[in-house]
């Protein structure tokens, strides 16, 4: 019994030495930035363009073109994604064009994201003449966010009991029907997680926005979406490698502002996401 | 001409099933299955697990639809129209209403339960659905208890509380049949009763068939007891009859408990 006993706790503690594993190195990260970057932190650095050939100043423009590429991905991308979820897992027959496409939508996922920025560069940049601006990168980061969106829209309706549509079938709701009333509204927690998933990447992401919408230095606030763009990511990789002489806490503290944008993006929405939650209850 | 004639009978069934075979994939699930249920009358459904009794039930409001290897010969009446082939689906549903086994509120509130049926089918109408709501729990025997806190969540009831809030669900839709599921194989003996009592009232105004794995409570329900096994009626009558003195040696096994 004893034995028993102590290979439990053997078990036990390797499942948490693993999680720590985990964990660390986030908190490692974070700390860092925090360390390095809080002394940057002042409303002049939030909310002033940069100066001195962006050695000092603000981020301003950069956390603009930021929410500006989340916001209008999402919207792009969120919805899409989940008519085509519902469409393939609601409505779709379970042939080999259909498998087809999920394994497609799989494989997307793991295209890297350099891979999306040249094809929204050829796309929507230079094809469809939209030029390097603002929704030519929401939407080239829109299509890299759909595998995700889709597969955690599916997994999402999948969990949902087959009770829910058999009471609801019996009750004489039609297909569509079923699926608006007694299976979407309770897919739709799970739907949130996909867009929270999301919103980090979109924020994150340098590479699909360096040749679709990032601008090196723009001495204005974009005020269209046919406008080019600073980003938060591409500033800090400017700032990092192309101008000496930048202060070290400038930096940290951009990716500081980063990684609270994305922060506060995501606890915005679990926070929409418990709501959701709490109603059905 | 041959629905003409049943006409002239006089006592025309509420549903006909004739020759329904049913199978899952490779599965036979039904065989060859004949018998008529009346107006007005508990029709009991017994027989060991894997008798096809839920596939016969869910045949009667065509969820078996739903299973996409399902297929099936023979065809099913109700009122003299085939209902696989002259009506649709959902409104064949709205007049032949389902009790499941298990009690599946919606986790919506106990209001918004009983209108959902009424709600699809197009009743915008606050006032008619409020009417509604009230005349359905009540004739569930469930007003009393939940009249203060139609607002809160269903899923805060009892057990026993949500298999008669299904049943006021299923009324709101004033459906002619009701199909029971095994309802209280997850109930205690009092909402067991209280469920009963509710079906027996219901019989004076519905047709209804129960499938139940409790030979009890068929012989204490039903007006007719119908025997399945693995996939064949053996045998149909009054439920006085089959329980006392049924012509088919197997229900009586049954009945007494020497299998099943």
């Amino acid at each position: 019994m004893i034995g028993e006993r102590l290979k439990q706790k053997a078990g036990f503690g390797v499942l948490l030495l693993a999680t720590l594993l985990v964990v660390v190195p986030v908190i490692f990260i974070i700390g860092m930035i925090i360390a390095k970057g809080w002394s940057a932190l002042s409303l002049n650095f939030l909310f002033t363009m940069p100066t001195d050939g962006m050695r000092a100043g603000g981020i301003l423009p950069a956390i603009i073109g930021t929410v500006y590429l989340v916001v209008v991905s999402i919207v792009f991308s969120l919805p899409l994604g989940m008519l085509a979820a519902i469409y393939l897992h609601e409505y779709a027959r379970d042939n080999t064009l259909t498998r087809v496409i999920n394994l497609a939508i799989i494989n997307l996922a793991g295209v890297s994201s350099v891979v999306y920025g040249l094809f929204g560069l050829s796309l929507f940049v230079v094809f469809l003449k939209f030029g390097v601006s603002i929704i030519a990168g929401a939407l080239t980061l829109g299509i890299m966010t759909l595998p995700v969106i889709i597969t955690t829209t599916r997994e999402a309706l999948r969990a949902v009991p087959k009770s829910y549509r058999e009471v609801s079938y019996s009750l004489g709701a039609s297909r569509w029907q079923t699926i608006r009333h007694a299976v979407l509204p309770f897919a739709l927690p799970g739907v949130l997680t996909g867009a929270i998933l999301s919103i980090g990447r979109v924020a994150g992401e340098t590479a699909p926005i360096l040749f679709t919408v990032a601008a090196f230095y723009l001495p204005k606030l974009p005020h269209s979406l046919g406008d080019q763009a600073m980003a938060l990511p591409y500033h800090l990789y400017i700032i990092s490698t192309q101008i000496p002489n930048i202060p070290e806490n400038y930096r940290y503290g951009t990716a500081l502002v980063l990684v609270g944008l994305v922060l506060i993006m995501n606890i915005t929405a679990v926070v929409i996401r418990t709501r959701f939650r709490k109603r059905k209850k | 001409m041959s629905e003409a004639n049943v006409r002239t009978l006089g006592a025309e069934p509420k549903i006909r099933v004739q020759d329904l075979s049913i199978h899952f994939g490779k599965v036979r699930a039904l065989d060859r299955l004949s018998l008529d249920i009346r107006k007005n009358e508990i029709l009991s459904v017994i027989g060991p697990s894997n008798s096809g009794k839920t596939s016969f039930l869910r045949a009667l409001n065509r969820l078996n639809d739903l299973e996409s290897h399902m297929r099936m010969s023979g065809s099913i009446f109700l009122d003299g129209k085939d209902i696989y082939k002259d009506m649709e689906a959902e409104d064949l549903r709205k007049r032949v209403g389902m009790i499941f086994a298990l009690p599946i509120s919606l986790p919506l509130s106990i209001y918004d339960n009983i209108v959902y049926g009424p709600k699809m089918a197009g009743t915008r109408d606050k006032k008619a659905l409020g009417a509604m709501v009230e005349k359905s729990l009540r004739a569930a025997y469930l007003w009393d208890e939940v009249k203060d806190r139609l607002r809160s969540s269903a899923l805060k009831l009892s057990g026993g509380q949500q298999q008669r809030l299904c049943i006021a669900r299923t009324l709101a839709l004033e459906p002619d049949v009701i199909l029971f599921d095994e309802p209280c194989s997850g109930l205690d003996p009092i909402s067991t009763a209280k469920v009963e009592e509710s079906m027996s009232e219901l019989k004076k105004s519905h047709s209804i068939v129960l499938v139940t794995n409790n030979t009890k409570q068929a012989a204490r329900v039903g007006t007719r007891t119908a025997f399945f096994l693995m996939g064949e009626l053996i045998e149909i009558g009054a439920t006085e009859k089959i329980f006392t003195a049924p012509d088919d040696q197997r229900t009586n096994d049954y009945i007494v408990g020497r299998f099943g």
